[in-house]
This record gives C-alpha cells, sequence and structure tokens, in this order.
C-alpha cells in the first residue's frame, strides 16, 4: 500500500471513529499505531514547516526547546539537554516514526520516558482542570511540528 | 517498532553526549561566615543515589556567591523580621514566642535539622509553620497564621536559621514517622498533570539535566524558606506547590496531608546536608 493510500484510508477510519468537532480530526484516544509508527495525518492538512518551529518553541506550545537542543534555533535562549539533540532527526526517524513520538512517545519508547504525550489523554494524576479533556498540541500543531522535524536532516 | 526506536534513542544518545558538559554540579565548597556547611554528603540506606547533593551546587557562581557572607543575603532581612516576631507580644495571654522559648540561638539550635518530627496530639508530621501556629493557638492566645502570611515565612526563617551548618537528621521511629515517609515516597513517584512528570522526573531521572535554563538539582529542601533572586523569599510548600503547577496539576493546600507526608519524605532525601535556610537560589 502506498502511503497516501495508508494515509486516506487511516483519515477516514478516524473520521468514523472521531466524534470531535473537528470532522476530518483523528481524536486522541483513535490515534492508531503500527509498527511503522503513526502512519495516517492527523487532519488530512498538510503540515506548515513554519508553524511547526513556533509550535517546537513557544513555551506555551510544545516548549520542546524545554529538554532539547537545537542547532537550527541556535537564536533562542535556552535548550535544555533532558532528551537527545535533535540535530539531524529526520536523518533517524521517518515521518511516520516522527508522528508517533509527538504524539505519545510513551507508545515507543517506554512508559518510563519523561517525555510527554503531545497529543494524547493519558495523562498524570490530578490534571488542572483547565486542562481536562485538552491536549499539548492540536492535532493540526502535532502535523506542523512533525513537518518541521522533518526539515532537520543531517 | 519498539526495537528500532531504541536503536535509534542509542544513536541519538552519542549524539547527544557531544552537547553541553557543563550538566555537572560543580565541585566547590561552601562556608557561610567561615563555617563549613554540608553540601555532598553519603546517601542513607535505600536512598536513590550514592551522594547527597544541595541545591547549592548546581547554582551559577554569582548565585552561589551570595550564600557565602549573610552580610550579602538577601534573605537575612527576612530572618532580621522573623526575629522582631520572635519577641514580638501578641494573643491574649500576653506572651512572645521568646516569653517560653527565651534565646532562639540556644532554644532553637538544631530544631531546623529534626523537623518535620511527629507530632503526637494530631498524629501526624508537624513541620516548623505548624508548630509556630500551635504554639500562637495554644499558648499565647493568638491566631493560627495562614499559609504565607503574617510573618509566617519570616519567623519559620529565623528558627530555622539557628540550625545553619547543622546536619538534617529525622527521627522516624517516633509515631507514624514511618507511614507518611511512605506516603511521601508515593507522592513523589506519581506523576501528575497533563505533562505527566512526578518529583523524580525532573529531580531524580534528569537530575543534573537542564530543563531550557534551569540546572536540574534533587530538589532538595535543607535550605528553605529560600531566598530566590527572582522571586524574593519563598517558602517549602510554596515550591512543592509550584514544581506541581508546573506539571499542569492542581495544586494541593499548603500544609495538606499529601504535602506534609511529601515534606517528611524530602527532608530524608537530604539527610547529612546542612540546614543552609535563608538559602540563595536563582
Ligand atoms: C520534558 C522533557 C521533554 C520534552 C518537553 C520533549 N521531549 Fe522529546 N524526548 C525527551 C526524552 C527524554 C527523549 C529520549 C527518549 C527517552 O529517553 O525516553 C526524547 C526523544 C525525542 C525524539 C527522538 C530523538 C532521537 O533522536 O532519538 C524526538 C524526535 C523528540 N523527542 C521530539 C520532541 C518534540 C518535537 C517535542 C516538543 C513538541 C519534545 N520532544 C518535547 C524529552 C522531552
Ligand atoms: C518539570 C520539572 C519539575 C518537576 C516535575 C518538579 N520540579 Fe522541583 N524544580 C524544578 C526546577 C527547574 C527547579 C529549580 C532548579 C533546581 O533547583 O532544581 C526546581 C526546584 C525544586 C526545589 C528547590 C531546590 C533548592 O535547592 O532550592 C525543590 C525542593 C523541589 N524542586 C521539589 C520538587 C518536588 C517535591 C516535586 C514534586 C512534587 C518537584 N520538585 C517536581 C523542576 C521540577
Amino acid at each position: 500500500m502506498t502511503r497516501r493510500m495508508k494515509f486516506t484510508l487511516g483519515a477516514m477510519a478516524a473520521f468514523a471513529l472521531s466524534t470531535a468537532a473537528m470532522a476530518s480530526e483523528v481524536a486522541p484516544e483513535a490515534v492508531e499505531f503500527t509498527d511503522d509508527g503513526v502512519v495516517a495525518s492527523l487532519t488530512g492538512t498538510a503540515g506548515d514547516p513554519v508553524a511547526g518551529a513556533e509550535a517546537f518553541k513557544n513555551r506555551k506550545d510544545g516548549n520542546c526547546l524545554a529538554c532539547h537542543a537545537n542547532s537550527d534555533m541556535s537564536g533562542e535562549l535556552f535548550h535544555g539537554d533532558v532528551g537527545p539533540s535533535l540535530d539531524g532527526v529526520a536523518s533517524r526517524w521517518d515521518e511516520a516514526q516522527l508522528r508517533a513520538i509527538v504524539t505519545n512517545s510513551k507508545k515507543i519508547f517506554t512508559d518510563e520516558t519523561i517525555m510527554p504525550g503531545f497529543y494524547s489523554l493519558d495523562v498524570g494524576e490530578h490534571l488542572a482542570e483547565a486542562f481536562v479533556g485538552k491536549t499539548i498540541l492540536t492535532a493540526q500543531q502535532v502535523e506542523d511540528v512533525v513537518a518541521y522535524l522533518g526539515t532537520l536532516k543531517d | 517498532m519498539k526495537r528500532l526506536l531504541v536503536a535509534g534513542v542509542m544513536v541519538a544518545s552519542v549524539f547527544a553526549g557531544s552537547g553541553p558538559v557543563l550538566a555537572e554540579p560543580v565541585d566547590d565548597t561552601l562556608e557561610i561566615d567561615g563555617m563549613p556547611i554540608i553540601t555532598r554528603t553519603k546517601a542513607p540506606e535505600g536512598h536513590p543515589f550514592d551522594e547527597v547533593l544541595s541545591g547549592w551546587l548546581f547554582r551559577e557562581a554569582e548565585t552561589r556567591d551570595v550564600e557565602r557572607e549573610t552580610i550579602e543575603n538577601p534573605g537575612m532581612i527576612a530572618v532580621e523580621d522573623g526575629e522582631t516576631m520572635w519577641n514580638t507580644v501578641e494573643g491574649t495571654e500576653g506572651k512572645s514566642c521568646a516569653s517560653c522559648h527565651n534565646d532562639a540561638a540556644e532554644t532553637m539550635k538544631g530544631v531546623g535539622a529534626r523537623f518535620p518530627k511527629w507530632d503526637a496530639d494530631s498524629k501526624k508530621p508537624i513541620n516548623i509553620e505548624l508548630q509556630i501556629n500551635k504554639c500562637r493557638t495554644e499558648q499565647m492566645g493568638a491566631e493560627a497564621l495562614a499559609f504565607n502570611k503574617g510573618g509566617q515565612q519570616e519567623l519559620t526563617a529565623y528558627i530555622k536559621h539557628q540550625s545553619l551548618g547543622m546536619p538534617v537528621e529525622l527521627d522516624l521511629t517516633e509515631g507514624d514517622m514511618q507511614s507518611w515517609w511512605e506516603k511521601g515516597k508515593d507522592v513523589y513517584y506519581t506523576r501528575t498533570g497533563q505533562l505527566n512528570l512526578a518529583c523524580a522526573s525532573c529531580h531524580e531521572t534528569a537530575m543534573g539535566k537542564f530543563i531550557r535554563a534551569d540546572h536540574l538539582s534533587q530538589g532538595q529542601v535543607n535550605g528553605f524558606p529560600t531566598y530566590r533572586l527572582k522571586s524574593g523569599l519563598t517558602s517549602l510548600h510554596q515550591r512543592f506547590r509550584g514544581c506541581i503547577r508546573d506539571t499542569r496539576a492542581e495544586q494541593p493546600k499548603a500544609f495538606s496531608d499529601d504535602l506534609m507526608a511529601l515534606e517528611t519524605y524530602v527532608t530524608w532525601r537530604g539527610t547529612g546536608l546542612s540546614v543552609e535556610t535563608p538559602s540563595v537560589r536563582q
């Protein structure tokens, strides 16, 4: 099956499952993790790497720099090192794998990982009311971040 | 896929190895007004680390230097305010702390290194703040102080400062201290909030790493109340609540059972470190 076909089928399956207001959006609990990662787009709309870079660095969105250094953003202050540097990350992981890592890294690494699930409702105890039923990133932001990560090649 | 990804992570950590090398606690020693302070010591039995490290070792040189002389330490203003409170008569009994306890330099020496301790009356651990309230309501005929209000932090800082340099050592054999220790351990390892992080995620697993601009320490409590250069005097339960809020979880109430258990457990994790109150942090 070609990636596009999988993508279309995945999006259709998601459409059937999703009760979310956004008709073409895969709900967090409906994201399908396969041996290849999360193959289908979460929205059916191609990710925008420029918007993705913004969501990546913004402290209120991904705040990925809290834990990851990224030479592409050397102009930004304070890169953490809790996780590995993301330089050349797209040469190590393909798109479906990157989407899986950003969506819910616990499904990919181990339950022990410190990295939060950015499009997952499988969260910690005593969730603050303001965040009930909400994911850290929207489905489209995940697509955008994945598109941005795709530009980080060796 | 899992195996494949794990292999990738191993590749990645090779890359990460070429990253910043600053991520170690510094090799430095602290004396405050010439008094040696234990900032690094062998961990007690059953501790996840071999060595217990003060948060002081994780701060920048400029921040560390401010703690070396009490005259330079902005937290000492709070200690002086606390001393005034110690001597101020309040309540219907016409008493101050000093009426019963005289000179704090003698009577309070060691107290800051031994609390929280078992309180047989409430059948719970009691910390300095709650002990102050107990004295106020039961001995002075004064009202209990609300969390962080009415000089609570200042008086706590004054009392703990009397133990400056003394190693922290809890008595877990008193009353039910051991079961509160267990409960606190549960809280410490429970992941909370939307970010799904436990105390241990940041202060154990990622200890020594940078999270954005912050060098993650072991999250030790030996310097509380602490003076934060960016926000001033900070009480321990305020710090606990802040760290929990940062995981996007509901904040437990100050002095709630969860936070008293956490204080008991985390204080034990710093066994052997000197009391640094008021420590200086970023
Ligand atoms: C609180 C810490 C934290 C945050 C925030 C975080 N990560 Fe991670 N990330 C990690 C850790 C730790 C790992 C390594 C896997 C492990 O050891 O569990 C990792 C691994 C990764 C990997 C695999 C890297 C490789 O080369 O193997 C990618 C890709 C990634 N993260 C992307 C992101 C993106 C994108 C964001 C923001 C949307 C983000 N991370 C936010 C901690 C974090
Ligand atoms: C998202 C990461 C994170 C989590 C989770 C977290 N903390 Fe912290 N904590 C920090 C940072 C950053 C600092 C400031 C740098 C330092 O001292 O480590 C800090 C500081 C502290 C300090 C002050 C240390 C000192 O030397 O003054 C204490 C105590 C503390 N944390 C306890 C806790 C406890 C207990 C929990 C769990 C209830 C917790 N933290 C959860 C990030 C975190």
